[in-house]
This record gives C-alpha cells, structure tokens and sequence, in this order.
C-alpha cells in the first residue's frame, strides 16, 4: 500500500474525529463560542487536506459532492475495507 | 439524504487471521447491542422527538454509529483474508460458511440474523433517550469482553477506540435527556 496515501488518509481521520466530537458536544452546547471556533478553524483544515487528498487519489464523496471529475474513477480500488495501514 | 465518504472513520489494522476473533466481533455487526441496532435506532426515533436539539443528537450519533458498522465489518472482513473452508470449519465457523460463505451477514456470533426486535420506537422522547443511554452501556460492556477475547494489539487499539465512542454517546444521551426533561416540565401537561 502507498504509504503517503495512508498518511494523508491518517491525517483526514484525525481532522474528522476533532471534527465529528466537536459537531456532538455542540449539539448539546450550542452556545460554547469556543467550541464554535475550533470547529470552524478545523473545518477549514478539512476542506483543504480532502482537496489534497482527492487530487491525488479521487474523490471521498459521491454524488458529485467531491466537484467535477476529468474521469470516473470513483469505483477504482482500494475500498475503504481493503487497505493495509 | 445520505452521503457516503470513501474512507474508514478509524484506521483498521490487524496483525495475523483470526477466525474465532472474527466470529465474536460478529456481534457488532448484527447483534442485539451491536452498531447495526445502535444505526437503525436512533434513526428512527428522530421522528418523534420534539426539539431540534435531540433530533439533532439523534442524527449524528446515528450516522456516526453507521461508520461504525464498516469498521467492524472491515475488521471481520480482515481477519478471515484467505481462510479456508477447513480453517472455517476448524473455528467453528462450518456452519456459518455453510449459508453465506464469506459474506458478511448481520447476525450475532452464534449465526442469529439482526432482527428489529432488539430496538424501540417509542415515541416517548424520554422512554426512548432511556433506551438510547442503557444501549451505549451495553455496547461499552461488550466491546470490553470483546477486549478480554482478544491478543492482537493492533485489535485491541480499535476496539479501544469503538468503548471509547460508547462513552461519548451516552455522555450526549445524558445531556439530551436533561435538556428534554426541561423541556417537558416546562410545558404544561393536564
């Protein structure tokens, strides 16, 4: 397995738990303006480290929520289930 | 509408095959406690609740709880790479083969389907937060004797990581049930 793919598919996963643990304490807190800061500075992150991502490696998300395509490689393997960290 | 993201919410190692490992995890994947259960039920008791907060709550711990679900199919799916129907036959898992081959199927370790049995809609936004709380403790027990099941570090971490989620939730649960708790009492009921 590509290991700059794991790398970068690494960095994603830490961005999105931040993400995914501050999007639930909201939910519940919704007036931390802290909380609110960070979930916006990370979201930027995000947006960011997925764009690299998907330019070397495709897109994350289907449905066209990954931008215009220049070919379908949206089917082409690995699967998330298949790759070796 | 859902989305689906090409990737795995938490990286998935194993260090070796494992076919009884892969056997008990399979509770977690159409077991009464497990994530398939957790999904499906938060999601459907959305509906009912009165306020944005809980539907709110709802929505994302049950989408969360569906990642979830292919991280446990993921790990099942890992650790049986390559057995063959002799290796499955010798963990216990002939029987298994016998109806779905390598198929991942929703049901528990001892082979019964998911059923939607083992979740409540109640309508009753309190009796459901209830329900909701008691099944993350019930997941966080289980992932823990699957925990004690296992010698595989690499497993172990994963594992670590789907407890860990369990606590969160029921922390999320906790709050929700406060905050419509308030929100009934302050409505006026005859």
């Amino acid at each position: 397995m590509d290991r700059s793919r794991v790398t970068m598919l690494r960095e994603l996963q830490e961005l999105e738990f931040a993400l995914v643990e501050l999007n639930l304490y909201l939910d519940t807190h919704p007036n931390d303006n802290k909380a609110l800061s960070t979930f916006n500075n990370l979201a930027a992150h995000l947006a960011k480290a997925k764009k690299n991502y998907e330019a070397r490696y495709g897109p994350l998300i289907n449905f066209g929520h990954s931008g215009p395509v220049s070919s379908w490689n949206w089917i082409d393997e690995p699967w998330p289930w298949e790759i070796e960290y | 509408m859902w989305l689906y993201e090409k990737k795995l919410q938490y990286p998935v190692r194993v260090s070796k095959k494992d076919l009884p490992m892969a056997r008990y995890l399979l509770t977690q994947f159409g077991g009464p406690n497990g994530e398939l259960s957790a999904a499906i039920r938060y999601l459907s008791q959305r509906y009912s609740m009165p306020t944005g907060k809980a539907k709110g709550v709802l929505t994302d711990i049950g989408t969360e709880e569906l990642a979830h679900w292919e991280i446990i199919a993921t790990m099942v799916y890992k650790l049986t790479k390559g057995a063959t129907p002799e290796e499955l036959r010798r963990a216990g898992l002939g029987s298994y083969y016998a109806i779905w081959d390598k198929g991942i199927h929703p049901s528990d370790s001892n082979g019964v389907p998911w059923t939607a049995a083992y979740i409540n809609t109640m309508g009753d936004p309190i009796a459901d937060l209830h329900e909701d709380m008691a099944a993350e403790e019930k997941a966080r027990a289980t992932y823990e004797n699957l925990i004690n099941l296992s010698d595989d570090p690499d497993l172990i971490d994963v594992l670590r990581f789907l407890r860990q989620r369990e606590v969160v939730h029921f922390q999320r649960f906790g709050e929700t049930l406060n905050h419509l708790q308030g929100y009934m009492n302050g409505k006026k009921f005859y």
